[in-house]
C-alpha cells in the first residue's frame, strides 16, 4: 500500500508522518500519534466518541480521510490540560461524576470545548444541542449537561478574576 | 480494503478521475461515503477529494440563491441570507455533522437521510452538475429519481427563487432529540396571492426511497384561500386526505412504513395549521 507524507499540527505540536493511503484521521492519531483518547465507537459518524477540532471546528475523525487533516490544526483530548493541570472541562467531569464507563468523554468534552469557545455563557440549550451528536450510555447526560454549565461558569469567573 | 485518496485541480479533472476509475467516489464532507466505505461497501475503492474546486460559495443575487455543492450545514445556518432553511439544517445531525455535511452530499442521501433536498425539493431548486464533457442543469425533481446513474458527474451548486416572507414551512419527525433521523419529514411552499395558495409545493422525505412532492396534497391545497395567515380548514382537511398518495415509505430502525404511512396524515395537518 502507498504511504504518502502528511504535515499536520496536533495539539499545537508539528507532526510529520508518513502514512497509508486512505488511512482515517482516528487510525493516525491513535495508532501512529498514540492519541488513545480519540475513541473508535460506531465507525459511523453516529456516536461522537471520535470527535476532534481540526481548525477549531468540530470533525468526526472516523470520517476524516488524514490526507484531508494535511497542513491544518487538529486538537484533541490530550491537548486540553496545561502544564499538568486539568481543563476546566476535564475538572468539571471529573467532579461532576459526569464520567461513568469514560468512552464518550472525550468527544463530549471536544464537543464542549468547541461550544465554550464560541459561546461563554451557554444556555442549558444550547449544551444539549453542542453535544446532539455525541452519545452516552452510561449517566444519562443530566451530570454532563450539569458539568459543562459548571465549567462554563468557572472560566468565567476565572477571566473576570 | 484501502483507500486510494486523490486530489483535483478542477471540477472537470475531478469528474476525469471518477469517470476513470470505477471505483472511485467523490468526497463531499465524508459524512456518507467514508461511513460506506467502513460499513464495507466494496465497490468503493478511491476518493476524490472535493477540497479546493471552489464549491463552498454561496451566491445570493435577484432573488435567487446559489448553493456549491460543497457548502455546509453549518455554513447554511450561518448564513443570514438563507434565514428561511436555517429551521432545516438545525434539524440535522449535531454540531460536527453540520460542520461536515455538505448540500451536494445530501442530495444524494438515501432515506431516511436527505432531509435538505426535501426542502430544496419544495423550493423547485435546480441542480447544476458537470462530467468529463459538459454541464447541465436540471430540476432536483427530475434528478432524484436518477441520482445512482450519475456516475462521472459531479454536482456543483443547487439554486432556488427565495420564496415570499413566511411562505416556506418545514417540519421534521424524530425519535431522538434534538436530532436524529428522520421518521418523515415535510416541506411546503405556501405563497399567497390575492389571499389564495397559488403555486404550491410540497415534499416530503423518509415517504419513498428519495425525497419526493406530493401532487394530490399540492392540488387539494391549490386555490385555498388563506386569511391572516390562516390556511382554509376544507383546503388543510382535502389535503390530510390525500396526504399518503404516491408514498411508499420503508421499514427501518426508526419507523415502520406502517407507522409513517399513518403519521404522516397528523403531521401535515400540524404543519398547514401552523
Amino acid at each position: 500500500m502507498a504511504r504518502i507524507p502528511l504535515q499536520f499540527t496536533v495539539n499545537g505540536r508539528e507532526q510529520a508522518e508518513f502514512v497509508e493511503d486512505g488511512a482515517l484521521l482516528i487510525d493516525v492519531l491513535r495508532d501512529k500519534l498514540g492519541l488513545t483518547a480519540t475513541k473508535n465507537g460506531c465507525g459511523q459518524g453516529t456516536c461522537g466518541a471520535c470527535t476532534v477540532l481540526i481548525d477549531g471546528e468540530l470533525q468526526l475523525s472516523c470520517l476524516v480521510p488524514a490526507q484531508r487533516a494535511e497542513g491544518r490544526a487538529v486538537e484533541t483530548l490530550e491537548g486540553l490540560a496545561q502544564e499538568g493541570a486539568l481543563h476546566p472541562l476535564q475538572r468539571a467531569f471529573a467532579d461532576g461524576f459526569a464520567v461513568q464507563c469514560g468512552f464518550c468523554a472525550p468527544g463530549m468534552i471536544m464537543a464542549a470545548k468547541w461550544l465554550l469557545d464560541r459561546n461563554a455563557s451557554p444556555t442549558r440549550a444550547d449544551v444539549v444541542d453542542a453535544i446532539s451528536g455525541n452519545i452516552c450510555r452510561c449517566t444519562g447526560y443530566e451530570s454532563i449537561i450539569s458539568a459543562v454549565l459548571s465549567a462554563a461558569a468557572e472560566m468565567r469567573g476565572r477571566k473576570s478574576a | 480494503m484501502p483507500l486510494k485518496v486523490m486530489r483535483a485541480d478542477s471540477v472537470r479533472s475531478a469528474a476525469e478521475k471518477l469517470a476513470a476509475d470505477s471505483g472511485a467516489r467523490f468526497l463531499g464532507g465524508g459524512t456518507l461515503v467514508v461511513r460506506d466505505h467502513t460499513c464495507g461497501d466494496l465497490s468503493i475503492g478511491a476518493l476524490v477529494l472535493g477540497d479546493g474546486l471552489g464549491l463552498d460559495t454561496i451566491r445570493i443575487e435577484g432573488g435567487r440563491a446559489e448553493v456549491g455543492a460543497a457548502v455546509t450545514m453549518a455554513k447554511i445556518a450561518a448564513h443570514p441570507g438563507l434565514a428561511l432553511l436555517h429551521e432545516v439544517v438545525r434539524e440535522i445531525g449535531g454540531p460536527a455533522v453540520r460542520a461536515m455535511a455538505t448540500i451536494g452530499g445530501n442530495l444524494f442521501a438515501p432515506a431516511p437521510y436527505g432531509d435538505f433536498s426535501v426542502a430544496l425539493l419544495a423550493l423547485a431548486a435546480d441542480v447544476l452538475s458537470e462530467n468529463a464533457e459538459r454541464s447541465d442543469s436540471i430540476a432536483l425533481e427530475a434528478f432524484l429519481p436518477t441520482r445512482a446513474g450519475q456516475k462521472g458527474r459531479i454536482v456543483r451548486s443547487v439554486s432556488f427563487a427565495l420564496p415570499p416572507h413566511g411562505a416556506f414551512r418545514f417540519a421534521k419527525v424524530t425519535r431522538k432529540h434534538p436530532h436524529g433521523a428522520s421518521v418523515l419529514c415535510i416541506a411546503a411552499l405556501l405563497p399567497v396571492v390575492d389571499g389564495r395558495l397559488k403555486g404550491v409545493r410540497v415534499a416530503y422525505g423518509a415517504m419513498a426511497p428519495t425525497a419526493i412532492r406530493a401532487h394530490a396534497v399540492e392540488k387539494a391545497l391549490e386555490g385555498g384561500s388563506v386569511e391572516k395567515g390562516v390556511l382554509d380548514a376544507a383546503a388543510i382537511a382535502a389535503a390530510v386526505a390525500v396526504a399518503g398518495e404516491g408514498t411508499a415509505p420503508a421499514s427501518d430502525a426508526f419507523a415502520s412504513d406502517w407507522y409513517r404511512a399513518n403519521v404522516l396524515p397528523v403531521h401535515l395537518a400540524r404543519l398547514l395549521r401552523r
